[in-house]
């Protein structure tokens, strides 16, 4: 039980089986102590509103990119006016969720697993665990309750704003017609891709927390261990929710 | 109350610990002392259940910790207070909120009760008043103190106290030393201080474990211990080096 084994394929399984296990606790965690509701809220607040700035700029230029290197090439089809379908309906089932997690990744994963990470160097971990309380149940629970609940709401926030932006700039510079553009926008993007958007953001929140947490608890040798569980986390949780998301476009699709 | 029974743990291939059995009755204060990097933190974690022995057991008040989950241990642990060597305060918290934790979940703790509580401890450890303070914003010393203040607010039945005057100056030393010595002599508080310093251990201790090479060197009351002709255990009171570890290749 020491990850000191050197295979590529003993650390990888020794890893699954360590963070299936932080899984299983956080689900007997959640059914068994009531989660305390100060520390959710202040998580939400770190999570969710303090990302809010670095999420709205990511969804705005994300927004407007798109839609203008979608005009340009429309308008030569003389389909101009589709271009902010093709951005809604993007955004609403796979930019936004996807971008909101990256951008989440990056933020919140990586001051997760540092906070965490330095709070197992100085035994600050252990200290939890002699004074009667479950690190789980104190660190891990709160960040990922938290991080499901607030997901789809930075979610709908890069969707909402991505479209705003495109609509101003395909409107108001590139000469878009506002009329049909709504129109369009309207009928090629479905409730289901909003659905299916946000069944993604809430699974994504739950990576991003989770590896970061699973990341700090079981990191090792100082500040260079924290440094390397850091970027490790952001790391991991990136690639994660792009592979994810590919499969849960798959299965979504099921559900139409 | 505590019984260790033939624990051996290796960390790789490094074997720290080789065959460590004591026993510790209720209200007995003992110091285990040995020269830093034998072990004496990673024996003093066994005993309450933070690291678990690669065989052997260690049983407290009868149960065996090997056998219990995380979450059983919790229960067991309620009876422990222990103070970190390195403190191990919670950065993001007070002072105040780090002393309050171990009441978390206690029998009905109203606000001006714990209050009092902490005032009361904060007394004890010669740093009234500064509940509001943030970790970062103390010095070591009085980290550790604060870390002693929450290590015996809940009143525990037993406390572990890992190298609790290192790097202390004199004074304050001599002042946690005789703190120590009144939590000890409150009833059946049973005391395991882990140490190098020869005059903590001989005050708290009034026996002595001595570690070497993961074993339990010698065993044995402070006198004897302080009277011992043994060269090792000889060697580490009178705090002399062994000459052929110095020498110059
Ligand atoms: N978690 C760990 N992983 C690997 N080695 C460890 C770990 N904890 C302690 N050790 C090793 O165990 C030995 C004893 O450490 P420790 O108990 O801290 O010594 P001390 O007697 O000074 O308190 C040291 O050599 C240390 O490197
Ligand atoms: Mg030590």
């Amino acid at each position: 039980m020491h990850g000191e084994g050197t295979g590529i394929l003993t650390q990888l399984t020794l890893g699954l089986g360590r963070f299936s296990l932080m899984g299983a606790e956080v689900v007997r965690s959640l059914c068994t102590v009531r989660p305390s509701l100060r520390d959710i809220i202040a998580q939400m607040y770190f999570i969710g509103v303090k990302s809010q700035g670095v999420v709205a700029i990511t969804g705005a230029f994300a927004g407007m990119v798109l839609c203008a290197q979608t005009y340009y090439q429309f308008e030569r089809l003389t389909v101009g006016s589709a271009s902010l379908a093709v951005v809604s309906a993007a955004m609403c089932s796979e930019l936004g969720p996807v971008l909101a997690g990256l951008m989440v990744a990056g933020r919140v994963g990586a001051a997760i697993t540092a906070q965490i990470g330095t709070m197992r160097v100085t035994e600050q971990i252990d200290a939890l665990r002699t004074m009667a309380t479950h690190p789980v149940d104190y660190l891990v629970v709160p960040r990922v309750v938290a991080g499901v609940l607030v997901m789809p709401m930075l979610t709908s926030m890069v969707v909402a704003i991505g479209i705003a932006a495109a609509y101003l700039l395909g409107v108001g510079l590139l000469g878009m017609d506002s009329a049909y553009s709504l129109k369009h926008a309207q009928f090629y993007s479905e409730p289901f891709d909003v659905f299916a958007g946000l069944v993604k953001s809430v699974f994504f929140g739950g990576i991003i927390t989770a590896i970061g947490c699973y990341k700090g608890i079981h990191c090792r040798g100082g500040a260079e261990g924290v440094g390397r569980a850091t970027n490790e986390a952001v790391v991991q949780s990136c690639v994660t929710i792009l592979i994810v998301n590919f499969f849960l476009t798959l299965i979504l699709r099921q559900f139409r | 109350m505590i019984q260790v029974r033939q624990i051996t743990k290796r960390f790789g291939d490094h074997l720290v610990l080789d065959g460590v059995s004591f026993d510790v009755p209720a209200g007995e204060s003992v110091a285990i002392v040995g020269r830093s990097g034998v072990g004496k933190s990673v024996l003093l974690k066994h005993l309450i259940g933070l690291v678990q022995p690669d065989e052997g057991q260690v049983l407290v008040g009868g149960e065996n910790l090997g056998a219990m989950s995380e979450r059983q241990l919790l229960r067991v642990r309620r009876r422990f207070g222990m103070l970190f060597q390195g403190g191990a305060l919670l950065d993001s918290m007070t002072v105040a909120e780090n002393i309050a934790f171990p009441l978390r979940g206690r029998e009905a703790h109203d606000d001006a009760s714990t209050q009092r509580r902490i005032a009361e401890v904060l007394e004890l450890v010669e740093l009234p008043g500064i509940e509001q303070k943030l970790p970062s914003q103390l010095s070591g010393g009085m980290q550790k103190r604060v870390a002693l203040a929450r290590a015996i607010v809940h009143r525990p039945e037993i406390v572990l106290y890992d190298e609790p005057t290192t790097g202390l100056d004199p004074v304050v030393a001599d002042s946690i030393d005789q703190l120590m010595m009144r939590v000890c002599e409150r009833l059946n508080v049973t005391s395991i201080v882990v140490t190098h310093d020869m005059r903590t251990a001989r005050r708290l201790g009034r026996r002595i474990l001595m570690m070497k090479a993961g074993r339990i060197y010698l065993d044995d009351t402070a006198e004897h211990v302080f009277m011992s002709l043994d060269p090792v255990v000889r060697r580490f009171v009178d705090g002399v080096a062994d000459l052929k570890e110095v020498e110059f290749p």
